[in-house]
């Protein structure tokens, strides 16, 4: 049994303290958006959320200074559906596209790559994770797209008999194909540090072993690298999952924002929540402003359920030490 | 090993190593290689793979029909081997050419615009697609070190103070601390955003580089903490046992031995924070906004900063303009590498000394 002094008691309270300054940021963080978002909640219920117009009526044109003018029955609507749904296609095609990639490297950067080039991959790849995602956003427009369009034209002239690679217009900037495509650069060095990571500490010995009973390397990839570093692997997308739902700038530069459910990725209208936030914003209404809090909870609740379970995995999974 | 020396033999004699690549063989591969190249520009020619990336593509076709070719003369496990690595180089050159050609595009594009006045002038009296040698970016520099300022001196003591919550208090609320902090670490940035404008702007009645600060804390926090925690980790057990038996009690363990040892850990904590929160767009653009002048004062209105700067003048849409995004992002990216340079320095000297003192 341990036995603390007084003085001690006073520093455990004190840390105690901050830990829980931090701890109750979070909560209070919660609390506020959804008093916040309470009035836009109380009057469309459900249909916030699977509901697909964004109508603001804006305010009263002449600011309720003309006696005698008719007052006319509000007539804004705000629902997010299509931007919800259009969030998870995005950040899906995006981790379609990312998560072999950053196995890939992961595994060429611990297991392929030269000693000489090694260290300055990692450092590479470490300063790549910090990369705004506004220079994404960029390089997307001015670098990606170009080259994007023309993979989306190719995919839609071979395999435009299956409906999500069909258009109704043949114009495939601003596609959710070609953001989701800028996305998953964007999640790349993400997942592919933390994998690398996971890799890394992969036990020397059982490599070795499994080389000494005359294992390939694919082998050895496959029965003991890849096993052991699964959960890594999971969590590191998860994170990357968590990056990309909550991604905004890059999108909003990105995509054409649409109120409309679309499943046509090669089309150049989407959604996502978190840059229709930051399009709204500039001119909102009061109103809308409540409207834009609570599509800001429901994206909250999503990504911290991802995180929730990201965390969890790699909690439950990591070697106590 | 023989005890017999026989100096002459020993000299002469060569360092073999069988496994080595001969001569004959590399330029074997290297013209293999061309071919490929060159069959891969064809193929751009006749099939609708078109540009660069069609002829990449192209290229690591070849190659795996190649391995796949040459590998039915192979045993199944030199097969597997060969295919798994064109497959695992093909994905991770996927995987590393977007962010190379970033900071190739992020060079070239930025230097451009790059002149002294850059840096300490301001936007007032220029517009966005005046000429390049007039009007800078020097209030936005101004504007984003003073908001990373505000959310780093919020931050440091908050997350210092998480990280020893973790490591050395440890009380009941260990697990919870650590799941909710890194569940915030998840935070979307606009969501960061809209809370510290529905509080701190609201209340105000304007836009701030405060509310900006704050917005930012709110990102950085997780990673302070987390890297606090895993530096504080890093002091071995030995430490504080020492410090337990010269009669410190817990604080003064924890203040005067666990933290001195970690001091440079901690400046790390705080610089890849900043580094996470330097380049954030989206919380600034609904807290802080942008201005064309600098501005010293934290609670005086709208404030520039590096990410809103670039976004307005890239949103400007002219070449001249355009040419001024760019090469803010360029300050932007040196200034991230620079903060990580140091932290990595900060970093080294930690392990070392962590490592000295196991060894101790």
């Amino acid at each position: 049994m341990v036995v603390y002094s007084r003085a001690d008691r006073i520093f455990r309270r004190i840390v105690t303290g901050g830990a829980l300054i931090a701890l109750l940021l979070l909560g209070f963080i919660s609390v506020f958006l959804v008093m916040r978002s309470a009035e836009t909640f109380r009057q469309f219920g459900l249909d916030f959320i699977t509901g697909s117009e964004w109508f603001s009526a804006g305010e009263d044109p002449l600011g309720g200074a003309v006696e005698g003018a008719v007052v006319e029955v509000d007539e804004s609507v705000f629902s997010i559906g299509p931007m919800i749904v259009g969030s998870l296609v995005v950040a899906l095609i995006a981790m379609l596209i990312a998560v072999p990639l950053s196995i890939g490297g992961a595994l060429y950067i611990e297991f392929y790559a030269p000693r000489s080039i090694y260290r300055v991959l990692v450092s590479l790849l470490d300063l790549a994770a910090a990369i705004p995602s506004l220079i994404f956003g960029l390089w997307g427009i001015q670098v990606f797209t170009a080259i994007g369009v023309r993979w989306a034209t190719l995919l839609n002239d071979r395999l435009s008999f299956i409906p999500i690679f069909s258009v109704e217009f043949e114009n495939f900037g601003r596609s959710p194909f070609v953001a989701g495509c800028v996305l998953a650069a964007l999640v790349v060095p993400i997942t592919t540090s933390v994998s690398r990571e996971v890799y890394s500490r992969t036990p020397r010995d059982l490599i070795d072993t499994c080389f000494a009973l005359g294992g390939s390397k694919w082998g050895a990839i496959r029965s003991v690298v890849m096993p052991y570093g699964k959960s890594g692997v999971i969590a590191g997308a998860m994170l990357g999952l968590g990056r990309a739902l909550g991604e905004t700038v890059a999108i909003y530069l990105m995509l054409n924002l649409v109120f409309r459910y679309s499943f046509e990725i090669l089309d150049s209208a989407g959604g996502n929540v978190a840059s229709m936030i930051a399009l709204k914003f500039g001119e909102a209404t009061d109103k809308e402003i409540s409207a834009l809090i609570a599509s800001g909870l429901v994206l909250f609740i999503i990504t911290l359920i991802v995180n929730m379970i990201a965390s969890s995995i790699v909690a439950r999974t990591t070697p106590r030490a | 090993m023989s005890t017999v020396a026989n100096a002459g033999q020993l000299t002469t004699a060569e360092p073999r190593r069988p496994w080595a690549v001969s001569r004959s063989k590399r330029l074997l591969g290297f013209g293999r290689m061309l071919t490929f190249a060159i069959a891969a520009f064809v193929a751009t020619i006749l099939t609708p793979l078109a540009n660069f990336d069609g002829w990449a593509v192209a290229f690591l076709l070849i190659n795996l029909a190649w391995v796949i070719g040459i590998a039915s003369k192979l045993g199944a496990k030199e097969r597997r081997d060969a295919v798994l690595r064109v497959v695992i180089t093909s994905l991770a050159v996927l995987a590393f050419v977007p962010w190379l050609s970033i900071f190739v595009t992020v060079i070239l594009k930025g230097y451009r615009a790059v002149y002294p006045g850059y840096f300490i002038s301001d936007m007032r009296t220029s517009t966005p697609d005046d000429e390049l040698n007039i009007g800078g970016a020097g209030h936005a520099i101004v504007g984003s070190l003073i908001m990373v300022a505000i959310a780093t001196v919020v931050t440091l003591p908050l997350g210092i103070l998480t990280g020893i919550y973790l490591t050395e208090v440890r009380g009941r609320l260990t697990f919870l601390v650590r799941f909710i902090v890194q569940s915030m670490a998840g935070v979307p940035s606009v969501v960061a955003g809209l809370f510290l404008f529905a509080t701190v702007v609201r209340s105000m009645g304007k836009y701030s580089g405060l509310a900006g600060g704050l917005a930012l804390a709110v990102l950085m926090l997780p990673t302070v903490s987390r890297t606090a925690e895993e530096v504080l980790k890093l002091v071995p057990d030995d430490i504080r046992s020492a410090g337990y038996a010269l009669g410190a009690r817990q604080w003064r363990t924890a203040l005067l031995v666990v933290l001195p040892t970690v001091r440079a850990g901690l400046s790390t904590a705080a610089i890849l924070g900043i580094a996470r929160v330097i380049g954030e767009t989206a919380p600034l653009l609904l807290t802080s906004l942008n201005t064309n002048g600098f501005v010293w004062n934290p609670i005086g209105g709208t404030v520039a900063s590096l990410p809103t700067y670039i976004f307005a003048m890239f949103m400007y849409g002219t070449e001249y303009s355009t040419a001024r995004a760019w090469t803010g992002s360029l300050v932007l990216l040196a200034l991230v590498l620079f903060f990580f340079i140091i932290a990595r320095r900060l970093g080294n000297r930690v392990a070392l000394k962590a490592n000295a003192n196991r060894r101790k």
